[in-house]
């Protein structure tokens, strides 16, 4: 009977383990598919052409540079205003402020902004970048948009990074007589970057997919050429793919599937790149 | 001479944990003083106190006066970073900076502004060498201080703070957590640098108070209850508390 019983709760762990694993098995299905579905239909898309040209006949032919080119123009705007930004707020956040009602009343606006579902940060950069600081629709205008959305990530993330660096550290910098800010610039800042970092590249990473935000800030459905200030418009990838998939009859499906490949490519580096930088710094690290 | 003169130090942090009751005590240059006694006595908060490591806690209320050289340290308008730097300590547990080991021993001087490499380097070896440790680390400066043992770190950081050439040296239980050996060298070191420094000692055990003592002070729960040379108190105490525990009938 004992015997049976016995043999009975190893078939219960066995079933236990074989189910969960099916069920991790079946989490990373979606993110597999996605890639060989979107590679499969639009890989044949992908010539020298397509990424070097411009969209031609109503963009049905030709490439989307300008789309890659604006994106990569607005990650990097958007990384000017929120790294710095982000990581300034952290910092305050991490090592000097109080547990009193203003950084309580921070932190809850940090939450929210958080929640803020994109479009809305649309409307808002519409209202303020656009019209009431006149920057009209442009590059300048969706960056500052995008940046504000990026800003709770980069600051809760830089955050806890900066909180995860051991507190003996700072007191034994203190006692060898460096000041607070000395402490921070030379020991805290050096073993929290490739948290920072990380939590950087995946603000980025999302900033540089949205549409929501961009649609009335500074994306343009169609320009003849590239953008040369930040205050002209620009295309932008995950607008161009929206314009293409929904706005523009008898598309072709293959430059719709190949559009999405570079902007899947273009995040998943973006992501592969924080992997790299965390593990290595957890190999590294000496605490 | 007295280097440091303690008067009615009172201090509680506030979440009521160890304190200090009204203790006033002055403390020998050139000599090793002592404070011993149970956990929870009020050894390592006078130790923060002569520092100004305190700072960096939840201090409810604190009333009193430490003056080292005549001057009141407590001031709150006192440059504490410049005090620090006169006032040098070594923790329980060694945390060596995530440094080499020549940066961990610079640390304090470059923070100070020093940048000459010459200087610089001349106080790697003279610190390193009064720490009793450079015969083990100069081949590998530039490694990890992380890298090295328990013990090597623990005298690394005791170059650390020689290095700013301080006046004074706290040691709050140094040697809590290496080995006999280990522990030996650094009380051997100790007994070189008491001819140019003045040394406070929080030991980790009555036998280590003992050994080293010039002047011992025995706290219990925040009073200082008997204070005396080292070696009228280990042989003699008048206090029937001190007694009892050097004795070891409690703590």
């Amino acid at each position: 009977m004992l015997k049976l019983l016995a043999r009975n709760r190893h078939t219960v762990q066995r079933l236990g383990f074989t189910l969960l694993t099916l069920v991790a098995v079946v989490t990373v299905m979606p993110i597999v598919g996605t890639v060989i579905f979107i590679l499969f239909k639009g890989g044949s898309a992908i010539t020298p052409e397509f990424l070097t040209g411009f969209p031609r006949e109503g963009m049905r032919e030709g490439g989307i540079l300008p789309a890659i080119i604006g994106t990569l123009y607005l990650t990097i705007g958007t990384a000017i205003f929120s790294v710095p930004l982000g990581i300034a707020a952290a910092i305050y956040l991490a090592e000097y402020a109080s547990d009193n009602r203003l950084t309580r009343l921070i932190r809850i606006a940090i939450i929210n902004l958080a929640g803020i579902p994109s479009v809305v940060y649309g409307l808002f950069g519409l209202g303020l970048f656009v019209l009431f600081l006149q920057f009209g629709t442009s590059i300048l205008a969706a960056s500052l948009t995008l940046s504000i959305m990026t800003l709770p990530v980069i600051i809760s993330t830089a955050e806890e990074s900066l909180r995860s660096v051991p507190q003996s550290f700072r007191t034994v910098s203190i006692s060898l007589g460096a000041t607070k800010w000395q402490t921070i610039r030379k020991i805290i800042l050096k073993e929290a970057l490739p948290g920072i970092l990380t939590g950087v590249i995946l603000g980025l990473e999302r900033a540089a997919g949205e549409t929501a935000p961009i649609l009335f800030t500074g994306a343009a459905f169609f320009l003849p050429q590239l953008p040369n200030s930040p205050f002209d418009a620009t295309m932008a990838v995950p607008y161009h793919l929206f314009v293409i998939s929904t706005q523009v009859p008898e598309m072709p499906i293959q430059i719709q599937y190949g559009t999405a490949l570079v902007l899947l490519v273009f995040v998943l580096t973006m992501n592969v790149i924080a992997t790299v930088i965390r593990s290595r710094a957890r190999a590294k690290r000496q605490w | 001479m007295n280097k440091i003169s303690i008067q009615n130090l009172s201090l509680q942090y506030s979440d009521g944990t160890e304190s200090l009751r009204n203790v006033s005590m002055d403390i020998r240059q050139n000599a090793v003083t002592v404070l011993f006694g149970p956990a929870g006595g009020g050894k390592s908060t006078l130790l923060r106190c002569l520092n100004r490591l305190n700072d960096l806690t939840e201090v409810k209320s604190s009333s009193g006066q430490v003056l080292i050289d005549g001057k009141n340290i407590l001031d709150p308008k006192l440059d504490v970073v410049a005090l620090r730097r006169r006032v040098g300590m070594v923790f329980a547990r060694p945390v060596p900076l995530p440094l080499s080991i020549r940066d961990n021993v610079t640390y304090g001087l470059e923070m100070a502004g020093e940048k000459n490499r010459i200087k610089l380097d001349e106080a790697v070896e003279r610190s390193l060498k009064l720490a009793a440790i450079w015969d083990e680390v100069k081949d590998r400066l530039d490694d990890p201080a992380i890298a090295l043992s328990g013990g090597q770190q623990q005298r690394v950081c005791l170059a650390r703070v020689l290095a700013l050439q301080p006046e004074i040296i706290l040691l709050d239980e140094p040697t809590s957590g290496l080995d006999p050996i280990s522990t030996g060298k650094v009380e051997a070191a100790l007994q070189e640098l008491k001819k140019s420094y003045t040394i406070i000692l929080a030991p980790h055990s009555i036998q280590q108070a003992a050994r080293t003592a010039d002047y011992a002070a025995f706290f219990l729960q925040g009073d200082l209850i008997e204070y005396d040379e080292g070696k009228k108190i280990f042989t003699s105490p008048k206090e029937k508390r001190t007694e009892d525990y050097i004795m070891g009938r409690f703590g």
